[in-house]
């Protein structure tokens, strides 16, 4: 039975022609491109074209605006402490409670560094309240850090328009648009952005190469210091190869976004009514209208998601939960929290992120594979009896389909 | 995703005595879905013998807490009532050839749900007593009130401490930032209002021991060593290992460990526990150490 990859938003596969246009770097243009000979300046010319790929996908105005950094993580610490340190008249920090870690976990330890952290609020449909976040804006503020997509539920932030806000009031904005990037236009040099966090192995190119867009004429102060690459703003040798697979994976992005937002939104809609259809006390989480075309995320009450896990897994499907089990801590994802997923059905959370490599017929069997299961677990259920939730139990009201 | 046994693999994918007990007698549930795990636990006892002719559960949780709970039904289904509850947790855990260390609350929730299952049958009231917290030691499960609760009992003021009586921190390293939290927390709790919390004594350099009244003969010293491995080692078998004594050279103690301490993280703290203790039982200096360091005979 051939597998089936259903977890793009973790990482994704390195698209056989990026693998291809990545070889000659390890081989023979392995020079440094900071070297003045001519095994160096290879490599040299091979940056400048990946970093104009890059610019391509991001929409931004100058090539010089890419630093390529290690990975998103990297990308988001170097956007946030630089804009401390370039104004150290401001303290605060504006970020939401559904971010990535690398975002959250960063903004923790600042609050323990005596920095003021504020977090926006989701409703239930994981959609922020601009009104708060405008009465938020003031001159103590030193960025706003707003993902551009959610990775778990994949709904989009109106990044634009708080760009747009925080510009107003002279405040940097940066966005971790790791799971954006690839996945929907995006054109920077149209936008007040300042700052943009993407990873290489989110849009089929190799883990452990990053990129930190920076809008020229942003204040900045770098993580790294050390050699003058990239232009001083990060400094190590640069990854080469990695760096020529990003750029070739995001000219692939670009020339493959009508199929992402057209074949694989279809896929997944599929996907989703097909087994919603067949599956009661289950719903969609987050904003289903405004979201990433290959994102489905999808709450089975009354059943907890690693043992859904592992009998897909059974089956060949891979995917992922936001199950307290999974990642080894006693509560569930806190993006289900923050949206205010009841209990029942946050530790039942599946996510189903796609990609333009799946198919038509795997999506039919990954329709076929998931109702059984979940029959299957509630029978094992101590809430579930006879077809239903045990009434004992406060059935859940479903004010989040 | 994590390593289970082929034996949890197997009871997860074919549950054994899942579903309701119509003729069940007594029940335990436990757990809730706020927690992410919940088992009802149905017992079909004979009233005359007192043996559980029957158990069957269900189970709302992840794969180990469904092979927990199978397991569960299968180990006491033939016991009397007081041979069930001489089953622990780690019976629980063996009988599917280990747990993820993450995943032995799981096992723990299976002994529960007998205990509440029995007190049940006989008409009991029984009372969860245990508080989960925050987890902050993931590498040995350890949460949050845990930590602080030793931590209080015991006046504890370092990490190292902290590891020492409850594991915490004693594998990856990871949460020592979150120990330090919760010492620093609890060291303030202490100090009153006004009050100044006072300096952090260091305890962790044992202070030399007082001189034994007599010498010590070395059947005695040997006596004593024995006691002192005997009174640790149900602590290292909880977590499959064992020590035994391999020789005692002057000053020097080596033992074997083995099982899952050989070799495990916490070797060096292990060992030093047990040093610990030793000084403390032989009133003297000695040092504890694994039989690998042992002086190779020329």
């Amino acid at each position: 039975m051939e597998p089936i990859y259903l977890d793009n938003n973790a990482t994704t596969r390195v698209d056989p022609a990026v693998v291809a246009s990545m070889l000659p770097f390890f081989t023979e243009h392995f020079g440094n491109a900071s070297s003045i000979h001519a095994f160096g300046s290879e490599v040299g010319k091979a940056l400048k074209k990946a970093r104009a790929q890059v610019q391509a996908l991001l929409g931004a105005e100058h090539d010089s605006e890419i630093i390529f950094t290690s990975c998103g993580t990297e990308s988001d610490s170097t956007a946030i402490l630089s804009a401390l340190k370039a104004q150290p008249e401001r303290n605060t920090v504006i970020t939401t409670n559904v971010e990535h870690p690398a975002i959250l976990t960063l903004c923790d330890w600042l609050e323990k560094e005596g920095y003021v952290v504020h977090k926006l609020k989701v409703d239930k449909k994981g959609r922020l309240d601009l009104d708060e976040y405008k009465s938020l804006l003031h001159d103590r503020v030193a960025i706003v850090s707003a993902m551009w997509a959610n990775n778990e539920t994949g709904t989009i932030f109106p990044v634009e328009e708080m760009a747009a806000l925080a510009a107003e009031k002279g405040i940097m904005f940066h966005t971790d648009a790791v799971q954006a990037v690839g996945k929907i236009p995006i054109d920077l040099k149209n936008t007040r952005i300042d700052m943009l966090s993407l990873s290489g192995h989110k849009l089929h190119a190799p883990k452990g190469i990053g990129v930190l867009y920076l809008r020229r004429g942003c204040r900045f102060r770098p993580l790294l210091r050390g050699g003058h690459q990239e232009r001083g703003r990060r400094a190590g040798t640069e990854n080469s190869a990695s760096i020529v697979g990003l750029g070739m994976a995001c000219e692939l992005a670009l020339a493959n976004m009508a199929r992402e937002n057209g074949e694989v939104r279809r896929l997944r809609d599929k996907l989703e009514q097909g087994i919603l259809a067949q599956v009661t006390h289950a719903f969609a989480t987050g904003d289903t209208g405004n979201r990433l075309p290959n994102t489905s995320n999808i709450a089975f009450e009354y059943v907890e998601g690693e043992a859904i896990l592992l009998l897909l897994n059974k089956m060949g499907i891979a995917c992922s939960s936001g199950s307290a089990c999974t990642s080894g801590s006693l509560e569930p994802s806190h993006v289900m929290r923050a949206m205010g997923i009841p209990y029942t059905a946050a530790h039942g959370t599946i996510r189903f992120s796609l990609s333009v490599d799946n198919t038509e017929a795997e999506i039919d069997r990954v329709i076929a594979a998931v109702p059984p299961i979940i029959a299957q677990l509630r029978k094992l259920s101590p809430y579930w009896r006879d077809g239903g939730p045990v009434s004992a139990e406060q059935a859940f009201a479903p004010t989040y389909a | 995703m994590w390593e289970y046994s082929d034996k949890v693999r197997e009871h997860f994918f074919n549950p054994r005595n899942s579903g309701p007990l119509e003729e069940a007698n007594g029940i335990g549930d436990v757990g809730s879905i706020q927690c992410g795990d919940a088992l009802r636990l149905m017992l079909k006892v004979n009233p005359e013998t007192e043996i559980i002719e029957d158990a069957h559960f269900q189970t709302f949780g992840c794969g180990s807490a469904i092979a927990s709970s199978s397991a569960l039904t299968e180990i006491i289904k033939g016991m009397t009532l007081d041979q069930a509850l001489e089953v622990s947790n780690q019976n629980i855990a063996d009988y599917l050839d280990g747990l993820p260390p993450e995943k032995m609350h799981c096992s723990v929730m299976g002994r529960e749900a007998l205990q509440a299952a029995i007190a049940n049958y006989r008409g009991e009231e029984w009372h969860d007593d245990h508080e989960e917290g925050a987890l902050i030691c993931k590498c040995f499960a350890i949460d949050a009130v845990m930590i602080e609760d030793v931590v209080n009992a015991n006046n504890l003021n370092t990490v190292e401490e902290v590891t020492f009586y409850t594991k915490a921190g004693g594998g990856c390293a990871a949460c020592h930032e979150g120990i330090e939290e919760i010492l620093a927390k609890v060291k303030a709790s202490r100090a009153g209002p006004g009050e100044v919390s006072p300096p952090p004594v260091c305890p962790a350099t044992p202070e030399a021991p007082k001189p034994p009244s007599k010498k010590l003969s070395i059947v005695e010293k040997i006596k004593k060593i024995e006691e002192v491995l005997e009174s640790v080692r149900p602590m290292l078998q909880r977590d499959h290992g064992d020590v035994e004594l391999a020789d005692v050279q002057g000053k020097k103690i080596y033992v074997h460990l083995k099982g899952a301490c050989s070799g495990c993280m916490m070797e060096a703290a292990t060992l030093g526990g047990i040093q610990q203790k030793m000084i403390e039982a032989l009133g003297e200096l000695v040092q504890v150490l694994p039989s690998s360091h042992m002086p190779v005979e020329a």
